[in-house]
């Protein structure tokens, strides 16, 4: 599957007439927006939490370039390494470089939406390495050769079916007669095959969902227990992630891991919070022998100052996915992107190109769900509609629709003019109307590709009111 | 201030254009409500420009409606959407013109949308209206979510004799329309507007409310072209009395 962002009509287009992708969708509200409004009813003042969490990002984000240069050497001071990547081609040289120098072969990753973002997984492949995904969605995407459909349910897009299909398509050592009916049978399945992975990988990679600058820590939020496993158990490991993820201290990451899980899972906290410091020391008897932190840019610090830069206080629990009505739709894999959703729509043109993402910025009734829901309170509608602006700006506007602006702008900034305008339109629809109905008209198709317009009353409301008068 | 507020009407360019009953619904309420009612010229809030992006257009048109509402006590439109236009994106619309800005501050500090504008600033609380049907209330995402509006119409609806409400089960889910989101992706638009209308038949009402004409255009006319037979009309119409004249769209 090829990720283009410019092919999201045609993609959504086909997702909407899906009709598995519909009943996976349909539990977008059951599986996760419901459990969210349960755990933020249960906890009481959402609202200063949430305002506490902006303000804790904000202040990251206001120092970014002191804070990483602080987490960067308490890394080092534990024994780590920080590696720095301009971009997605630098941060997959980097990972080569470090997997080469561990002489590692087998690789085992926990979920890592950068990892998808610098497309490391095929990478490595061509360069002799086998990674296999240990999250259980990330695992039965990667078999099926599909990029995640959700930020944080890499899967969702599947159903129970799908994915015991898949088993038994991908699983030359599975019993054909084992049953593939119940999620804790798919579970173990996959369990059974990953098992042998970890024991056997020579390097594990996982993301991050928050640096700490004064511990030189990086915080992992599991369900599955799996980014334990591939942080402890190989010889090597390398945690890859977002330069814009760190915060000031272990404090403020406790304040966002409240936000995070309530918002993401509808959990009051995750099964596993794992906090990641340097290698193994002299007087453990686990974990790896060499850390590293891969540091990715990939355009983010470019969105500081400007007005989508509130972007960047985005902790990844895809709330804002979760109850977006475009998202419920299309679906995930419509966006032909890493980041889906209202935030990849405030996020990919920032990182893209508003020429390559305008989709995403465009596709958006602001209905604002997604900035009541995110936690960390970022203006998601005005972000994309900043990015409209510049595509406008910029020239990279649709020809048709600036034109079409530019003589209702003429018009409706000639008050006069308007008016005649106007009272022609209202007779003309109302003439053209059957049975209080307009059907079709050689203008505005779109409109009537799919609804009528319903008759005006044929005069308008400014000749009724000065008749009044 | 005076005894008997002076209103500037802000009517709004769909009902101008298509359903000027909707504007003397307006005007009836607020005169009941104790205010003299006037409507200075005006053509657009602008918001089809600030949304497509086309912040010079915008910008014009917000100095338009400033300089002709500035007079009024009041700004109050019967939409969620155009007052929130007015309310929330003018100051960030004339951001950079400092002859314009503190007026446009000024102004948003005194536009309402209409409902929550008789409740909780003329403190109406009940109407002298009847309106005989089984009604399902449609929030536009605008009122709810810029606006902050959602009791004060179920609380004068309350009031009306022989209506009886049954609630959306997903009020607060977008219907679909967006302004020029109907019509740049009209797919997911009918999706969305298929869904809203599969939860209003499930209420079994046989009349559509709602506080936003616009939204209402785009369900109206998608009811049309399926075939569905449900009633449509904006609350002040219900609400100043005017029920029995013909619904939306129909002749």
């Amino acid at each position: 599957m090829t990720l283009d962002p410019r092919a999201f009509r045609e993609a959504g287009r086909t997702a909407l007439h899906d009709p598995s992708l519909r009943v996976a969708l349909g539990r977008l509200k059951t599986h996760f927006a419901l459990g969210r409004a349960q755990a933020v009813e249960r906890y009481g003042d959402w609202e200063s939490l949430r305002e506490q969490g902006r303000a804790i990002r904000d202040y990251a984000l206001a120092r970014l370039d002191a804070l990483l240069e602080q987490f960067e050497r308490n890394v080092v001071a534990v024994g780590g390494r920080v590696h720095w990547a301009r971009d997605a081609a630098e941060a997959r040289d980097v990972m080569l470089r470090i997997l080469r120098e561990a002489g590692a072969k087998s690789v085992i990753k926990g979920k890592s939406m950068v990892s998808e973002e610098i497309g490391l997984n095929p990478f490595l492949e061509a360069n002799g390495i086998d990674p296999v995904e240990t999250d259980l969605g990330e695992y039965i995407v990667q078999l099926r050769h599909e990029p995640p459909s959700h930020i944080i349910a890499p899967a969702f897009h599947l159903n129970k079916e799908d994915v015991a299909k898949t088993f038994r398509a991908v699983h030359d050592t599975l019993d054909p007669d084992r049953s593939l009916i119940e999620r804790t049978e798919l579970v173990a399945e996959a369990r059974r095959v990953l098992r042998a992975r970890f024991e056997s990988a020579d390097a594990g990679i996982t993301g991050a969902n928050f640096l700490t600058a004064e511990e030189g820590a990086a915080i992992l939020v599991t369900n599955e227990g799996n980014g334990d496993l591939t942080r402890l158990l190989p010889k090597t490991h390398i945690v890859l992630t977002g330069l814009e993820k760190v915060v000031a201290n272990l404090d403020h990451a406790a304040v966002l891991l409240r936000l995070l899980t309530r918002s993401a899972t509808g959990q009051d906290i995750s099964s596993y919070v794992t906090v990641m410091r340097g290698p193994r020391a002299s007087d453990e008897s686990d974990g790896p022998q060499s850390f590293h932190v891969v540091l990715l840019d990939n355009g983010r610090t470019r969105l500081l100052g400007t007005e989508a830069e509130d972007v960047l206080r985005c902790i990844r629990c895809a709330a804002c996915l979760n109850h977006c009505p475009i998202y419920a739709a299309v679906g995930g894999h419509a966006y032909g992107a890493t980041y889906t959703g209202p935030i990849g729509a405030a996020l990919n043109p920032g990182l893209m190109g508003v020429g390559v993402a305008h989709h995403h910025a465009n596709a958006s009734t602001f209905c604002g769900r997604c900035a009541d829901v995110c936690p960390v309170k970022i203006p998601l509608p005005k972000i994309m509609r900043y990015w409209r602006a510049r595509e406008y700006t910029d020239g990279l506007a649709p020809k048709a629709m600036v034109a079409g602006l530019g003589v209702w702008a003429f018009l409706a900034k000639r008050s006069r003019g308007y008016r005649l305008a106007t009272a022609i339109t209202a007779r003309v629809l109302k003439l053209l109307s059957r049975n209080g109905r307009v059907h079709a008209l050689p203008v505005m198709r779109n409109w009537f590709a799919v609804r009528d317009f319903p008759a005006p009353q044929g005069k308008t409301f400014r000749e009724l009111w000065a008749a009044r008068k | 201030m005076t005894s008997r507020p002076r209103i500037g009407l802000f009517v709004t360019c769909l009902v101008d254009l298509v359903r000027p009953q909707v504007g003397f619904a307006t005007a009836k309420l607020l005169e009941q409500a104790g205010c003299d009612v006037e409507v200075p010229v005006q053509t657009c809030c602008g918001q089809p420009a600030w949304n497509a992006g086309a912040d010079r257009h915008t910008a014009d048109l917000a100095r338009a409606v400033i300089d002709a509402f500035e007079p009024f006590d009041y700004v109050v439109a019967p939409s969620g959407s155009c007052a929130g236009m007015i309310k929330l994106h003018y100051v960030e619309s004339l951001a950079g013109d400092p002859k314009y800005l503190p007026r446009a501050q000024t102004l948003a500090g005194k536009t309402h949308e209409l409902i929550s504008f008789l409740v909780n600033v003329q403190g109406m609380k009940t109407v002298a209206a009847h309106c005989a049907a089984r009604i399902c209330y449609h929030d536009s995402c605008s009122s709810l979510r810029e606006m902050r509006v959602r009791a004060e119409p179920r609380e004068l609806l309350a009031s009306v004799d022989g209506l009886s409400l049954s609630e959306l089960k997903e009020p607060e889910v977008c219907c679909g329309f967006g302004g020029l989101f109907s019509v740049k992706y009209p797919e997911i638009s009918e999706r969305m507007a298929d869904d809203k209308l599969a939860d209003a038949q499930s209420t079994a009402a046989d009349l559509m409310l709602g506080g936003d004409l616009g939204c209402l255009l785009h369900l109206k006319g998608r009811m049309q072209r399926k075939g569905v037979k449900m009633r449509v009309r904006h609350v002040a119409e219900v609400l100043a009395g005017m029920a029995e004249e013909p619904a939306l769209g129909e002749s």
